[in-house]
């Protein structure tokens, strides 16, 4: 399968690649590791006319340390965030997180800010972004902004990002020494999750996300206020699936999400040492 | 457009366009078959190449991504003619393959692997093969050719 042809622009600074998008709007696409982008393109589920490949921006390859948070550079690939020490230091969730996103193959290639851009409810990093409170920082010609995780994930595969804008760094508060947990069930050590959970202890209280609940990446808000409010962690974890659609598909029914939800969130809150 | 890839240590310059995948500038252009197309869907592993390294899967780059960069296929691995990669070797001496498709691709992820990790647990090969589909061996010959490669084989059952 090969993609709709297309104009293909190298951007050789953050810069040029934002003049590119300010001049294409919604016909160019950002090209960094092209794991979600490529596939999309082969199976002529995306088409855009100009291509504006940043996978050679280095200067957007780092993990720093920013105070309170962890500043990881857009461009990281999947890899280098799962061997990092400072990210296994103070956001273990986003290291356990990322490995288990595809396989090492896709690693290689992958970035968190291409992933945490196509907003996929299926995808493993948005949840892990969501329970440790994380933002990222975006950029288009003339201006910057941050989103917080909150607010990033807006519909099914959209996000908050203009067509002109490009994610340069996310940033991670530091939960060193924290309980966290990372569930993922799926039938095949590579694919997406069934459903999975993110759960990170935050100052004595629970911040729980869930993978593949619901048309985006999403907070399991009753959890959290049940937890609150003094429920145990199995009754809180009873509320796993509630406000969430879930889809149905080949691999699970919406009543097997559900239920799903439920039980990987107890094991998340236990594992997490959440009581 | 013009994309040179540097491919087993040799220049490979063409005029493609720019939609053209890796594993077929590796493959039509450059003429090195060994490459397999499996899933095309960056499931199977069968494209399996090293980018300047690392494994990558190419049904699932572009060519133009690599311009510039080094690129490993299955007929790179070989120090010479007549003589076998010692991930190669392994596969030999442990009957890792049956029909073989999967075989090159097999092979230079288990390279990667023990790039990365040079003194891997079963459970580590198993995992760290994760994107490499094989339908003839049930992988245990495979892991155990990894396991050889190693230099760790005790402890694995005949």
């Amino acid at each position: 399968m090969i993609p709709v042809a297309f104009d293909y622009q190298r951007a050789d600074s953050a810069e040029a690649a934002l003049a590119a998008l300010a001049e294409h709007g919604d016909e160019a696409k950002l090209l960094a590791g092209g794991h979600s982008l490529l596939p999309m393109m082969k199976l002529r589920l995306a088409y855009p006319t100009v291509l504006v490949d940043i996978g050679r921006l280095n200067d957007l390859s780092y993990v720093r340390d920013g105070g309170d948070h962890v500043a990881i550079g857009a461009l990281t690939r999947h890899r280098d965030i799962e061997i990092d020490p400072m990210i296994a230091e103070h956001a273990p969730l986003l290291a356990r997180a990322t490995a288990n996103v595809g396989d090492p193959q896709v690693r290689h290639r992958g970035t968190l800010g291409g992933s945490l851009a196509h907003a996929d409810a299926a995808a493993d990093h948005p949840s892990a972004l969501l329970a440790l409170g994380g933002s990222v920082v975006v950029r288009s010609a003339d201006a910057e902004r941050v989103i917080d995780a909150g607010d990033l994930f807006t519909g099914f595969l959209e996000s908050a990002l203009e067509p002109t804008e490009m994610i340069t760094e996310i940033r991670i508060p530091k939960h060193t020494g924290a309980g966290w947990s990372f569930q993922k069930f799926n039938r095949r050590a590579q694919d997406w999750a069934i459903v999975g959970v993110s759960a990170q202890q935050v100052n004595g209280h629970a911040q729980v996300a869930l993978v593949n609940m619901h048309p985006t990446p999403v907070r399991a808000t009753a959890v959290e206020e049940a937890l609150a409010n003094g429920a145990s962690a199995a009754d809180a974890a009873a509320l796993a699936a509630e406000g969430m659609e879930p889809s149905s598909d080949l691999n699970a029914s919406v009543e097997y999400r559900q239920h799903l939800a439920r039980v990987l969130v107890g094991r998340a809150l236990t594992d997490a040492g959440i009581a | 457009m013009e994309v040179t890839v540097t491919i087993n240590g040799q220049a490979v310059s063409a005029d493609v366009e720019a939609r053209t995948l890796l594993v077929h500038y590796i493959r039509d252009t450059a003429g090195l078959t060994g490459t397999n197309v499996g899933c095309d869907t960056s499931s199977c592993g069968a494209c399996t190449v090293h980018l300047n390294g690392e494994a990558v899967k190419s049904c699932t780059m572009l060519a133009v991504q690599a311009d510039g960069q080094d690129v490993t296929t299955i007929e790179g691995l070989a120090p010479s003619a007549d003589e076998m990669h010692p991930m190669q070797e392994a596969f030999m001496q442990c009957h890792a393959l049956q029909c073989g498709y999967c075989t090159p691709g097999m092979v230079m992820a288990s390279v990667s692997l023990l790039d990365e990790n040079p003194n891997p647990s079963e459970a580590e090969v198993r995992e760290g093969l994760e994107g490499n589909l094989c339908r003839c061996t049930g992988y245990h010959n495979i892991v155990k050719a990894v396991l050889t490669a190693s230099g760790a084989t005790e402890g694995m059952p005949a």
